[in-house]
């Protein structure tokens, strides 16, 4: 009797589970947490994706010898971001309080937001963020509120090839690298790569060379703005590099990792890649050949914002801890911290400009100039669908162009608009 | 529970007869449900309860737009075919206007993933059959060495997908192995029709030993006699083959070929993994099992009604599978004598 009682127990409590799971998914909205006063502290848990650096876990020894009373948990999620994002979904969408302080990539913030889950940084909870850097702000805001503050960011940097490009100069637009591309052929390599497989990379890529044109995307209502002669002209670049070859045919399946290999195998001159990189050629053995003769430079137009922002769940009951955390987060010496201990990149402006310490760090000075001018992916609350529609359109695109086909523009970017049009109706 | 516990009866005397039997069995049979009963309450929880709630969220909307104001998202509601109808008519409902869906949306790649799945069960499950009797055949014969090979065939069965799939990973990388050993220069990865072909060689490679394994159980169920009995009669080995062998292998290699359409017909990990969907224009080794994951992250009850659909259709190849080929796995004793008998 025992072990019936046990198995109905467990089959009640599984029941019970799966109906407040329903209770949730069906609920949207409803109610507002947010609305709480500030001054709720306490024990708190910060999440964020996998810390490969080991760091994360001694700043939270840091932060819990000065707060003996609102100590902070770390939770590491997968270093998967889609699983990363699942697994934040999950917990929200319960009204969970158990995680209190969320990294979030930049371009979660209007999903999240959207659905009441993250604590408007307003009132109470308002941040002085006029010292960070401009670009990194604006990531974490929607509808003209903050959300999320700047934690750590991320843009992309030109690599190139110091000895093949001689004595002339570091090109800043796409077109002036395409005119250096007969130095690459002389050489027998590939001239310039960035991020072109069907995936995430690809929405960078073609963000960057549409904002670069001065397009953009879509405006500040989510509606695409694509049907302009700028982003016209930015696809065309990139059409017309697969099409001469410039942008080698393989290029198509390159997520970093290929273009990385590449580059550091010495068959490519310019790459278009994330600051990590640096660290990469530093230790890799495949790239001892190139190690003395490469250089960087901020992207040669605008790059697009990556980096991870931090927002206190809606649903915490400590969220005047969650605040302090994030205030300590942001602070100089965690950030420099992180620099040294993790190689991210600052979102606080005047590190970049303290001679002392970019000089140990140079690869600051380059990355400076690429969020100086960087422009974020599109803000929607409906990115997934946005992202896909844009990653399904372009990578046929640059697939015809890399096999010798012809792409109309025009109509490549009209079919990418509706497609933004129809995902973000929700369908 | 106390039926359990109850000592065993001493035989019923002679006398009860039919009545006291009667009452014996029902008694047996309310027991037997009693001791079912959590196990069919559990199943019922963790199997038909997620179904339903899919079935029921496939009917709904997860957000009805945005409130322009506070940006948030207006609870959504009942929408009836709604989602069934985008995804079959390949709709979308842009600016609140129903439409055909632009390229490079979901509902677009949907007969473009169906006719993926269908292309890879039909070759995958084709060519796994043939490669699976020619090993079973191997298997089968006596010689040195048969455990051995036995225990060989098996592993490409024995590594787990993902493994499989990132080992033909590096094979089939642009620089790898096969393009290497071959001295060609393919794409096997994001070209068309080889990624379609990459996908097919290892699924292949991975499962034939599946299909082998079954195949030998039946085999080995064949008496040798009938084999003598047509050696005498002067039977071909082609004959008997085609009159002997492949009738009396039918049954097993009906089941075998079922368990292996189903399976491939919600293909997932391999494609997954390997080209993450692509392939040509980016969509050519997308499985409806892909586009169901993919859609989730978009809209939850949209994915829900997508795999409701893909639900269906492996439903019905299961059904008209057993309804044609007479597959037996009801256990049906007589049918499946009947079903030899006229083999």
């Amino acid at each position: 009797m025992k072990k019936a009682l046990r198995v109905a127990a467990v089959g009640a409590t599984l029941a019970l589970s799966g109906l407040s799971l329903v209770a949730c998914s069906s609920g949207s909205g409803g109610g507002n947490p947010a609305a709480q006063s500030g001054n709720d502290t306490g024990p708190i848990t910060y999440v964020q994706g996998k810390d490969t650096s080991g760091n994360i876990p001694k700043l939270a020894a840091m932060w819990n010898a000065d707060h003996p009373k609102e100590k902070v948990t770390v939770k590491q999620q997968s270093d998967n971001a889609d699983q990363q994002l699942q697994d934040l979904t999950q917990h929200l969408q319960q009204k969970l309080s158990d995680y209190d302080v969320m990294s979030t990539d930049v371009v979660w913030t209007a999903q999240l937001a959207a659905k009441g889950w993250l604590q408007p940084l307003t009132g109470n909870y308002k941040l002085d963020l006029s010292g960070y850097l401009p670009s990194v702000v604006k990531s974490g805001q929607y509808v003209g509120t903050q959300y999320a503050a700047p934690s750590v960011t991320d843009s992309q940097l030109l690599y190139y090839r110091k000895d093949l490009l001689g004595s002339n100069p570091v090109p800043t637009t796409f077109a002036e690298m395409m005119k250096l591309c007969p130095i690459a052929k002389k050489a027998g390599i590939d001239c310039y790569a960035g991020q072109f497989a069907k995936y995430e990379g690809l929405t960078v890529n073609f963000n960057e060379v549409v904002t670069s044109n001065g397009g953009t995307v879509v405006d500040d209502k989510g509606k695409p703005t694509l049907d302009t002669p700028q982003a016209e002209a930015g696809l065309q670049e990139l059409v017309d590099a697969f099409k001469d070859g410039n942008i080698p045919k393989a290029a198509v399946s390159y997520q970093e990792q290929q273009g990385l290999n590449s580059f550091e195998q010495g068959k490519l001159m310019f790459l278009n890649n994330w600051p990590y990189m640096v660290a990469d050629i530093a230790n890799s053995a495949q790239a001892k050949d190139i190690r003395s003769k490469y250089g960087i430079a901020g992207y040669p137009g605008k790059s697009a914002v990556g980096g991870h922002n931090l927002a206190i769940n809606a649903y915490s009951k400590h969220k005047k801890t969650a605040l302090d955390f994030i205030k300590f987060m942001e602070s100089a010496d965690v950030q420099k911290n992180r620099v040294e201990k993790e190689s991210v990149a600052p979102t606080l402006s005047s590190l970049y400009s303290d001679t002392s310490f970019t000089d140990q760090y140079p690869y600051l000075v380059p990355l400076k100039k690429s969020l100086d001018s960087a422009v974020a992916r599109p803000i929607t609350p409906y990115y997934n669908g946005v992202t896909q529609a844009i990653q399904n359109n372009i990578f046929q695109a640059l697939q015809t162009a890399s096999t010798g086909g012809s792409v109309d523009v025009k109509s490549v970017l009209s079919a990418t608009s509706k497609a933004i049009e129809a995902a973000s109706s929700g369908s | 529970m106390t039926a359990l516990a109850a000592p065993p009866k001493s035989p019923p005397p002679k006398l009860a007869g039919r009545e006291s039997a009667e009452a014996n069995r029902r008694r047996v049979t309310r027991v037997a449900y009693a001791l079912l009963a959590p196990t069919i309450i559990v199943m019922l929880i963790i199997v038909a309860y997620p179904i339903v709630q899919s079935v029921i969220q496939s009917f709904n909307s997860d957000a009805s737009g945005i409130d322009p104001k506070t940006g948030l998202f207006r609870a959504g509601g009942f929408v009836g075919l709604q989602n069934y109808t985008n995804w079959l008519f390949q709709q979308c409902q842009i600016g609140g206007v129903t439409q055909a869906c632009p390229p490079g949306s979901p509902q677009a790649g949907f007969y473009n993933s169906v006719f993926v799945t269908f292309f890879f069960a039909i070759v995958t499950v084709a060519l796994e059959t043939v490669f699976g009797i020619w090993m079973a055949f191997i298997m089968n014969r006596n010689f040195r060495g048969r455990g051995i090979l036995r225990a060989a065939v098996l592993v490409p069965w024995a590594i787990p997908t993902a493994v499989t799939a990132k080992l033909w990973y590096f094979i089939f990388d642009p620089s790898g192995v096969l393009n290497t050993v071959l001295n060609i220069n393919v794409l096997w990865l994001s070209d068309l029709w080889a990624s379609r072909f990459a996908i097919i060689i290892a699924d292949t490679w991975k499962t034939t030993p599946f299909m082998a394994l079954l195949i030998l159980a039946g085999l080995q169920l064949i008496p040798e006699e009938t084999y003598e009995a047509a050696r005498m009669d002067g039977s071909s080995a082609v004959q008997t083959f085609f009159r002997i062998t492949l009738p009396l292998l039918k049954p097993a290699l009906v089941v075998a070929i079922l368990f292996r359409t189903l399976d491939a017909l919600r293909m997932y990990d391999l494609p997954a993994i390997l080209t993450g969907g692509g392939g040509g224009g980016g969509q050519g080794t997308q499985t409806l099992s892909i586009l169901v994951v993919k859609q989730i992250q978009q809209s939850n009850d949209s994915a829900s009604a997508l795999s409701t659909i893909t639900f269906l259709l492996i439903f019905a190849v299961a059904f008209l599978f057993i309804r044609l080929l007479g597959a037996n796995l009801t256990g049906n004793e007589r049918k499946a004598r009947r079903v030899a008998k006229e083999a």
